[in-house]
Formats: C-alpha cells, structure tokens, sequence
C-alpha cells in the first residue's frame, strides 16, 4: 500500500453506489491495494475510493462496509474504526454493504486475512479527517480556533465555553470543507481509543438470533425460479446426452437444458457445466434432477485415484525436485551428519463445506445482469459474468449478501456464473442452489499433499541441516495445464518462509499435476506445511532429548529479522514488503513463551493425558499453541480437554472477534486433523454430504479454548487464517505424548 | 396435488397443491417465505434446519409435508416476539453467532431441549447439540450460552 488520501466525493459518484441518499458530509478514501495471490485473473492494483461515509443532518452516520461478512465480523470491524476515529456515536451509525465496485472501493476481494491489515490505516483517517472537518465547522460558527473544539461522542465541544453542537447540525458546513491532507490528518492516541483494541459485538447479532438476516439463499423476489444443476462427477468432464422426459413430468418443473463444460483445466470463473434443471420451488427442482438420465463423457481426469497419487507423489519425493530456497549446502550436511531423522507427512484432499452452499441469485434482462450474492469477492463476479454474458462490466450489478460460511469457496465466482447464465437462457429471475452433495462433490478442494523432511544432527545432537520436499497440486493447475508446481506464493505459505536457524536449508517442490479442481482453503498451504514441519520439530526434540518448547527456542536462534538472504528469491511475504512487515523471530519467541507459561506447559497429567505444542507465523501473525488431549492406547482421541492459543497480531482490533476467530479456527482445524477427507476413485469424489465428509461436531470441540493476545502497538495483521495451521501438528504431537503413537497423515483418526 | 392444513407460528396455514412429500423446509422457505430456517445438508445431519413440531424439535429438511398435517410448527420467526427468548437472548449475550447462518437451527434445538430439561448437565447439552453443525466453530460459546438461559431461567 502506498499513500492514502481522503476526497470529496461528488453527490452522483455517491448515488450511483446504491447508498440512500442524503444531504451532509460525504467522504471517501482514497487507498492503493492489490491482490495477495497474484492469478491473472483478479484485479489489478489501483488506486480508487474505497469506503464511504456519509452524516447527515440527522446527525445519523452511514458507513460503507466494502468487505465480504462471512463470519470473521469484519462488515463491524472496519466500520468501528472508522466511528471510533470520528468520535460517532455507534448506537446512531448505519451500516451499509457495498455493491462490486472496483474503481469506487478499490480491491473487494475478502481473502487472505488482510482486511484489517489493508484497511485499518485508511478507514482511521477516513474517520478522523470526517472529525477534523467537523470541529472545523464548530469553530468557524463559533468564531474561536478549532484547536479549543473538540469532537466527542457524537458531539463538537467547545472546551473553554462548554458550548456544544451535535454532529447533524455541523454536516451541512462540514460539507463545504476541504478535505484534510494526509499529511495533517491528525490520528488519535490510542489512550483515547473507544472501540479499537476492545469489543463491538457484530451489527447482525440480533438479526440473526431472530433470523432475519439475509444470506445468500433468502433472497426473494417475485416470479423467482429455483434451479439445480447436475455436474458430471469427473472435473471437466461433458454431457454426453441425456434425456429429460422424467424430469419435465415432475410437476413444477419448467425447463430442462444443458450448460457448456469448460473442460479441463476448468479456469475458476467457468461454470462446471452439465444439465440445468428450472423449476417453480426447490422441492420439484430436486426430484427433476433425480428423474434425468445422463450419459458422461468423463474426460481426462477419470482416472484420478487420491491413494495412487499420493504414491506417485511419495515416490517423487524422495528424488532431487525443484529448489525453492537453499541455505548452505543440505545434501552435503546429511552425508556427514552423525544421525538423519527422515519422515514423510500426508494429507488429503479437504473440503470447504460452508454451512451454506453456493448459491445465489441473478437476474438477466435488456443486456444488463442483477445479482444477489454471498461471495467473498464480488468484482471477480462482475468480471466473470460479464465476460461469460458478453456484456459490459458496468451492466453487471453484484450485490452482496451475508455468507453463511466462505473459508475461500466463495472467493470463487463459478456458482454466481452459473446463476447468470440460467438467468438468461430462462429470461427472468433464478435462485440457483448447490446440494451439500453438490458441494461436497464438485468443490474446489484444498490440494492433498506429500512432505518428506530429513534433518541431520551432529553427534552432540546439534542440527546441521533440513530438507523438505514439498509435493501437492498447485492451485494455478486449475487455471492453467502448465502449473504442474506450486507457485512462489503457495510455497511461502509455511514453508520456505521457515524461521529455525539451521546453517543448511533445502526447501524443494515437485511436479504434481492437478487432477480436479484445486482452491484455496482458510490458510491454504500453511496447512499441509506446518502440520510436516510442526510433527518434525516435535521429532527432532525428542531425537535431541529436548523438551518440545526448548527445542524450538532453540532452534529459533538469536532474534533478529530474517533478511531476504535467508529466505531466498522466491520467498513472498504476503504481498507485503518485507520491510513493512519483518519476519521478527522475537515476536513468534514471544507466543511460544506465553503459550508455555499459559498452558502451564509440562504439567503434571494423568496416564493418556498429554499436551502438545507448535508455533507457526502465517499471514503475518505470530501464533503459538498447546494441545491438551486424552487418548486411549492406541492413539484415538478420546477428549480435547483444553487448547492454549497465544497471538501476536498486533493491535486487535476488536477483541472479542479475534478471540472468535481463534476458538473457531481451533475447531475448524479440528475438522481436517481428526477426520476430514476427500478421496477420489475413478475421478469421482468418494464422499457426498456429512456422514461420510466428517467435521467437528460439538463433541469433538475441546471443552475450552483460551485465546491469550499479546498486548502490541504493532500494526494490526489478519486473524482469519492464521488459528488454523497450528493444530493439526499440536493435536499430533499431544497424541503421540499420550501414547506413543506417531500419527504422520491426516486426516489422524482416518 | 392435495391441500394440507397446519399451524405455523400460531397461525393457520392452508398449503395449497403440493405434493406430499415436499418436506416441511421447502414449504416454510419457498411457499411461506420464512427463511430464517436454513438448507444446510438435505438428509438431516446438520440441524441447520430445525423447527419445533409440537415443541419438540425436528429436522425439516427430512420431514415431509404430509406427515405434519394439522400439527403445529414453530420456526425461529415465531419463537418469540422480538427475538427475545431467553436462549435468543443469551446467544446475544455470548456473541455466539460468526456467520450466523445455522444459528438459527441451533437456538430451535436448544430452545426444545430446553424446555425438556431446565436444568442439563454439560454432556446432556453437548449429546443434544451434537446433530448441530457450526462450521465457523462456535461450540464453546453454543454450550455457554446454553448454561446461561438455563442458569437464567424462563426455558420451559
């Protein structure tokens, strides 16, 4: 991000964003933002508006939410900031959604964790220059200095005469202020802060207790079709015919039709394509989908079987592959070192499943198409649907509902493609809806993956060297044939970006060929990175007699910033620079050593008790974690008695979401460690709703989780992604201390 | 296709020409329009979905039409006035919800478990909840705020 400038914005520039409109202080923010994965598909950096904030002379607040809510509490967060900076009143602020904007918000895209990070710094100026135009407005009418005024709570005070003016009256004269620089928009001390760094409950709580909180599915219009569609098992495989007499006798059922596949590599944006079944309610959908007899064309994915890959992939893994990041010379330190530890750490393909499927709603009629839908990333929708429709993008209105559940399924516009296109080749509006079947099956899944680790030891059992072989299906394979490996971005995500001070380093990764559709799932490669990297520390503590905690400190060096040396050319920070954001090994020492003392780490438990631990940064956060679990004896999680997460995300924002983002991601990764998987045979997904695709159940949830964050002026960075990575390694490592029972592929109860 | 008469939310409902076997969701959402119960699974193995038959709780997803034939049906639009049951009350409270979106079958099943047993031990509240799936993870705060509406009172 480079510099942040608040404009004016013209009244017709505001209208056209949907917001109801009003007389008074308008202001928006101007900020440079670009994409953390880099696919070519998704919008370039630029600079434009991003958030709106509207007085009026009610003295009523309206900010624009320009982030997808899909559970973090981000569409309360941002909007916080902006009414803590502008000393509002929250009980008098209205949130209002933006539509798919880019040249108005600049980059919607709801992903990567960095909502927070990106936006904090501009919506704190956006709020703050709104107060100093304000208090400028006071001062004029009152004809003193607007040093002696002051905004609070809704008000202007004028400190010496104790006059007052509410923020209603001042937003007509406010309005015809310049806008302050960024260079003398003045912040406040965080001492003052009213909001930042506590708790605002989510601006859809009580909506949603009574259930009047619209997500993607609760869209209602008038003359409203329902349609499903049925895909081929295979990604990318064709309709090779079929026959919809059955279904076409099904009462309610209106039309029967077929949508293009795409092939394979699919691309993101495409539809999967298959046959399309419209009907009156969702009910006579279902059962008309039932009744159609299809004939396949598999394509070239039809062979695809998960244990054969995951063979080739071990296989591959023990051979020389493709250097990602080199320290010293690895090969050479394993061919002396006294003792080499070697392991190899699998995991399978998992899926999103968010509570709600994909779906949505569109609405295509002269040449121009209205959407209604929960998705993580709006402009992409505009720019699929309108490249699919052969329309302009500014025909294209996406508005967006709440998410029930996104974890980066709904950063995909495929579905909302799919509800256009049925939109126009019915001519009215269509609700679309995935089955949980439907999703479980043609999910864009997290790639299964194969980590081989050898690390060499001296005969004092000091670490002379690690090396890593990383193999799994990049997700550029779904886009392109030709990203048989993963990318830059996909091979920092816990990997090549490896804190431990060893002198050297070997981080590889090999060609693996995507064989349906690879997404990214909430913290994406950190995943299958520290659950390899996490188990291994835990075995080389072991193998060097070392406590687990005392191993990592000590492995971890001296502190210092990682340089760019170290971590190589290809190493990405979360498109970040590094500079901006340092890899500070004092701050992930910092939530080890916090999590230690928390946990009560080493304490006394009875026989089949045990706790155990790993720390992982990712998306910029520092986080460190212990498992306490209760097995039998043979390994098999009888009870999570308790987790102990410590958290360096810098200032949080808003207390009580982060620690939520926490116990849910703890249980969220749960769900994959314990018994999630997604298998292939015959290129067909062997698992298709929840009794065979398992998630945690309240069961399965630890009987507490303890969020402990560190106290820090650091700019705040995401807490979405970064809970998750941590677990699935802490729960092995707890069970094998439990019991004895290494357990090196998740899912670990498989 | 026939008629079927029922009460929903206190009020009596006449669904006029549907088949049968249309479970109970669909007419609530599609017909009624009462979206406030959610489609999560299809095969009831998720709770998103739950009602109250007669006050007791039911996935209606996976219950047709046909078979609640003048009975009465509560849904989370007609648990309470204002949205102010005191298990509504309490995940307000507990800010339990993230997404929110199977919260609503959630607050349906604790609300019928509830009202059968007032006073539940802590695995009596996780063997009821364990039909629930909250994927965004808010068991914690669900089996909280469920000690907090019983502890408070005013459930049965």
């Amino acid at each position: 991000m480079k510099s942040n400038s608040i404009i004016k914005v013209d009244r017709r520039t505001f209208l056209k964003t949907g917001v109801i409109g009003s007389t008074g202080l308008i202001l928006g923010t101007q900020i440079a933002c670009s994409t953390i994965f880099g696919e070519e598909e998704r919008p370039k950096a630029t600079f434009s508006p991003n958030v709106y904030l509207t007085i009026n002379e009610k003295g009523e607040v309206t900010i624009v939410a320009h982030r997808s809510e899909m559970g973090t509490g981000i569409r309360t967060s941002l909007p916080a900031v902006v009414a803590d900076e502008l000393e509002a009143d929250w009980s008098k602020v209205k949130i209002q959604q933006a539509i798919g904007d880019e040249k108005t918000y600049g980059d919607q895209n709801t992903d990567g964790s960095y909502s927070i990070r990106m936006f904090y710094t501009p919506m704190r100026k956006a709020g703050a220059a709104a107060r100093m135009m304000l208090e400028q407005a006071a001062a004029a009418r009152w004809q003193v200095d607007a040093s002696e005024c002051s905004a609070q709570n809704h008000q202007v005070v004028h400190k010496p005469s104790g006059k007052k003016l509410d923020f209603g009256a001042l937003a007509g004269d406010a309005s015809k202020l310049e806008v302050p620089t960024d260079e003398v928009i003045k912040l406040k001390d965080s001492k003052d802060f009213k909001r930042i760094g506590k708790d605002t409950p989510i601006t859809d709580l009580q909506d949603i207790v009574a259930g009047k909180a619209n997500f993607g599915l609760d869209t209602q219009m008038p003359n409203l079709e329902i349609a499903v569609i049925k895909r081929c098992p295979v990604a990318g495989g064709k309709v090779k015919s079929f026959k919809a007499d059955n279904a076409l006798k099904i009462a309610g059922v209106q039309k029967v039709f077929t949508l293009d596949s795409p092939g394979f590599p699919t691309n993101f944006h495409n539809p999967l394509g298959g046959v399309v079944v419209v009907a009156d309610n969702t009910w006579a959908a279902l059962k008309g989908r039932e009744a159609l007899e299809i004939e396949w064309d598999n394509g070239v994915n039809g062979g695809y079987d998960t244990d054969k890959f995951l063979s080739e992939l071990g296989e591959k893994a023990g051979k020389e592959n493709t250097t990602r990041r080199a320290n010293g010379d690895a090969a050479k330190a394993l061919k002396g070192a006294s003792s080499v530890l070697e392991n190899t750490y699998t995991l399978q393909h998992l899926s999103h499943a968010p509570m709600e499927p994909p779906c949505g709603v569109a609405h295509v009629q002269e040449g121009k198409c209205e959407l209604w839908v929960p998705t993580q990333h709006p402009q992409w929708v505009v720019g699929s649907v309108a490249g699919l429709l052969g329309i302009e993008e500014k025909d294209v209105t996406v508005n967006v509902t709440l998410l029930g559940g996104g974890f980066g399924r709904k950063s995909k516009p495929d579905f909302s493609a799919e509800a256009a296109l049925v939109s126009r080749e019915i001519g009215g509006p269509v609700k679309l809806l995935w089955t949980r079947e439907d999703d479980i099956q043609h999910d864009l899944y997290h790639a299964c993956a194969v980590q081989r680790i050898s690390v060499g030891l001296d005969k004092d059992k000091n670490v002379t060297a690690w090396s890593q072989k990383s193999m799994f299906p990049s997700i550029g394979g779904t886009a392109n044939p030709e990203a048989k490996q993963p990318d830059n971005v996909e091979v920092s995500l816990g990997m090549i970006d490896f804190p431990y001070n060893i002198a050297n380093i070997s981080m590889q990764s090999g060609d693996a060929p995507a064989q349906t559709r690879i997404g990214w799932l909430r913290s994406v490669c950190n995943i299958q990175h520290a659950f390899a990297i996490g188990s291994m520390m835990d075995e080389l503590a072991e193998a060097r007699g070392m406590d687990p905690i005392d191993n990592a400190l000590d492995l971890l060096g001296e502190d210092r910033d990682i340089d760019k040396e170290t971590l190589g050319e290809q190493f990405q920070n979360y498109n970040t620079k590094l500079e901006d954001f340092p890899w500070k090994t004092a701050r992930l020492r910092g939530v080890i050593q916090e999590v230690a003392k928390k946990s009560n780490w080493g304490k006394e438990l009875p026989k089949g008790r045990a706790q155990g631990f790993c720390a992982h940064r990712s998306f910029l956060t520092y986080v460190a974690c212990v498992v306490e679990v209760e097995t039998d004896e043979n390994g098999q999680v009888l009870n999570i008695p308790e987790i102990h997460y410590a958290v360096d995300c810098g200032v949080a924002v808003n207390r009580d979401r982060v620690k939520a983002q926490f116990e849910g991601g703890a249980v969220f990764a749960l769900s994959g460690a314990l018994k999630g998987a997604i298998t292939f045979k015959e290129g067909r997904v062997q698992q298709s709703n929840f009794h065979d695709y398992q998630v945690a159940r309240m069961k399965d949830a630890p009987d507490n989780i303890y969020v402990h964050l560190i106290k820090s002026e650091e700019k705040p960075t995401g807490v979405g992604e970064p809970p998750v990575p941590p677990i699935a390694p802490a729960l092995a490592n707890a069970i094998y201390a439990a019991s004895g029972k290494r357990l090196r592929s998740m899912p670990l109860m498989g | 296709m026939p008629n079927f008469q029922l009460t929903i939310n206190g009020k009596k409902e006449t669904i006029d020409n549907v088949d049968g076997e249309m479970p109970v969701l669909w007419v609530l959402r599609d017909i009624l329009q009462l979206t406030g119960t959610k489609f999560g699974c299809g095969k009831a193995l998720c709770g998103a979905c739950t009602v109250h038959l007669n006050g007791k709780a039911i996935r209606s997803c996976s219950t047709p039409i046909s078979a609640v034939e003048n009975q009465k049906i509560t849904t989370i639009e007609g648990l309470s006035q204002d949205g102010n049951h005191p298990v509504q009350q309490a995940w307000v409270q507990e800010n339990v919800p993230q997404c929110g979106y199977c919260q609503t079958g959630q607050i349906m099943n604790a609300s019928a478990f509830l009202a059968d047993n007032p006073n539940p031990t802590d695995d009596e509240i996780k063997d009821a909840m364990n039909g629930n799936i909250c994927r965004c993870g808010t068991y914690n705060r669900i089996h909280k705020a469920i000690r907090v509406a019983a502890e408070k009172g005013g459930v049965s």
